[in-house]
């Protein structure tokens, strides 16, 4: 190849690539994947399944499907979950029955791999939206699940 | 008044080290590379493992087999859902599971979106390592598309942790079908971009053509995979050999090339792109109904014995190997990543070239430190 078809050829692979990135300069709104994060924060909805953080629903009788059985305990891979239970009195039956104290879950340790969302056998537990984590101090990432003076739901065996 | 001085002509060159990494932008993570180069020459190139080492087989021992599936999403980042897989796989296989159909199609679709992300991030970081910044820009947008699809039906877009020893852990999400079908339409148009901004690009080939050369007999010897081996004309293709899931119900054509330099390499990428866009385009129409999980025992205890499954992920070829004593651990986990083998051929490949070419050649190993330490 001689010394002018060199660089003819040259010029020309440039103008080749040059036209793709030229087309994407001139319609640069369309396609676009950007997404402007912390404006966006009011229309911002993650996907439902999104895997976010744990959370325990509670219902507006300050009730929670919990029954302290440690399934989700168990099944960490991190020891993320620490389940502090204690025995109750059931007031229909009177015989002694276990309860949650304090459902301790330290998001500074969870991988989010979702086991124990998945052995859960009363759906206690679920993934929550929530992505901003950031804090000041980690021991603040430590939370009690369960809302002070909440119960277990009437009816929720495991 | 005369001043002689005599000018010593005998130049001697002198061998010396340089350390590339742990901390370099080619070497994409924390691989320390020690070169012993002459002028610009590079005589030899000793990896440096182990800044990235986090015992995962050890933590395997420890953990159920449940457990295990999400370490290995730590491994070999890229190819997360192909990882996974390869260990649901082994437990099955060892437990003798019948596998619904419904679940081998949705993971060999996923395993494959999988194979197409992490190729569209190596196509940028290829473009970018030999001076192409735009390319960049243009590969992860694409993998934009999938990241998503797999936020709404697994959840998570890097680290999915979607499959369990049995199944899924949830049904594919109702828009899956839809948003693979919008991508695989948008991906066909791209990938002819991606070959016009960058393949046919003089430089681009000057840069690559006839630099980092493996032969076969070396690929063999040295163990390599993937499209690693595939581009020195090494047919090791698991999903053709060995099929895993639904791999056997399509039909795919192993790229192979036979010069075995970095562009052999790359354009063996890019044309499995093109294939697995063609395995998804056979599976995703007829997604067959059924369960989506068999159901296990919460405690699962593998017969005791000796399992091993190997399946294609992004780098090449991952093999897990069980030895289990009949408890709820395995009593040894080995993984057989792809990554360690292929840059084990760098130094082979490199030496003689010049400090540029390495970063060439590196870029189409195409290694992830994680999936190298474990």
């Amino acid at each position: 190849m001689g010394y002018f078809s060199n660089i003819f050829n040259g010029i020309k692979t440039l103008l080749t690539g040059m036209s793709i990135t030229g087309k994407y300069f001139l319609n640069s709104r369309k396609g676009a994947i950007t997404q402007q994060y912390p404006d966006n924060r009011e229309t911002l909805k993650m996907f439902d399944r999104f895997r976010g953080e744990v959370i325990m629903p509670h219902d507006e009788n300050n009730e929670h499907a919990c029954t302290g059985c440690q399934k989700c305990e168990i099944a960490c891979p991190n020891g993320t979950i620490e389940i502090i239970w204690d025995r109750g009195i059931d007031e229909e039956t009177g015989k002694k029955k276990k309860k949650i104290d304090q459902f301790v879950y330290h998001l500074s340790m969870c991988t989010m791999c979702g086991l124990c969302i998945d052995v859960c056998p009363t759906d206690a537990i679920e993934w929550g939206q929530n992505f901003e984590n950031s804090v000041y101090d980690r021991t603040a990432l430590t939370r009690v699940l369960n809302e002070p003076e909440s119960k277990v739901r009437a009816g929720i065996e495991d | 008044m005369q001043e002689t001085t005599t000018i010593n002509n005998n130049f001697k060159s002198e061998e010396y080290f340089i350390n590339m990494g742990p901390q370099h932008p080619a070497t994409h993570g924390v691989l320390r590379l020690l070169l012993t180069i002459d002028g610009e020459i590079i005589k030899k190139v000793e990896p440096d493992l182990g800044y990235i080492h986090r015992s995962i087989e050890k933590m395997c021992e420890r953990d159920s087999y449940q457990q295990i599936v999400h370490l290995t999403d730590r491994m070999d980042y890229l190819s997360s859902h192909i990882n996974n897989e390869a260990v649901c796989l082994t437990v099955e296989n060892a437990l003798q599971l019948e596998i619904p159909e419904r679940v081998q199609v949705i993971r060999t679709i996923i395993g494959e979106l999988t194979r197409i992300a992490s190729h569209c991030l190596w196509w940028g970081v290829m473009g970018m390592d030999v001076g192409a910044l735009t390319t960049y820009f243009y590969g992860f947008r694409d993998r934009e598309m999938i990241n998503d699809i797999f936020e709404e039906t697994c959840g998570a877009r890097l680290t999915m942790n979607y499959n369990v020893p049995g199944g899924l852990m949830w049904d594919i999400h109702e828009n899956f079908v839809k948003r693979v079908k919008d991508f695989v339409a948008h991906f066909k148009t791209k990938i002819p971009e991606y070959d016009r901004l960058l393949t046919g690009n003089v430089i681009f080939q000057k840069r690559t053509k006839g630099v980092g050369i493996l032969t076969k007999e070396d690929a063999i010897s040295f163990g390599v995979s993937g499209p690693v081996g595939r581009g020195s004309g090494f047919s090791c293709d698991v999903r053709k050999y060995h099929p895993y899931s639904a791999l056997d119900k399509v039909t795919f054509n192993e790229a192979l090339r036979t010069e075995g330099d970095t562009f052999a390499r790359y354009s063996v990428r890019i044309q499995e792109m093109w294939e697995s866009l063609s395995i998804i385009e056979q599976l995703i129409d007829n997604i067959p109904e059924g369960e989506f999980r068999v159901k296990t025992n919460a405690v699962i205890k593998l017969p005791k014995g000796e399992f091993y499954q190997k399946v294609e992920t992004a780098r090449g070829e991952l093999g897990v190997y069980v030895i289990s004593t009949g408890t709820k651990n395995p009593y040894r986990l080995k993984f057989r990543s792809p990554g360690f083998s292929n840059l084990s051929a760098l130094s082979h490949m490199a030496t003689g070239g010049k400090i540029g070419d390495l970063v060439a050649t590196m870029a189409t190993l195409d290694l992830v430190i994680p999936d190298i330490d474990r």
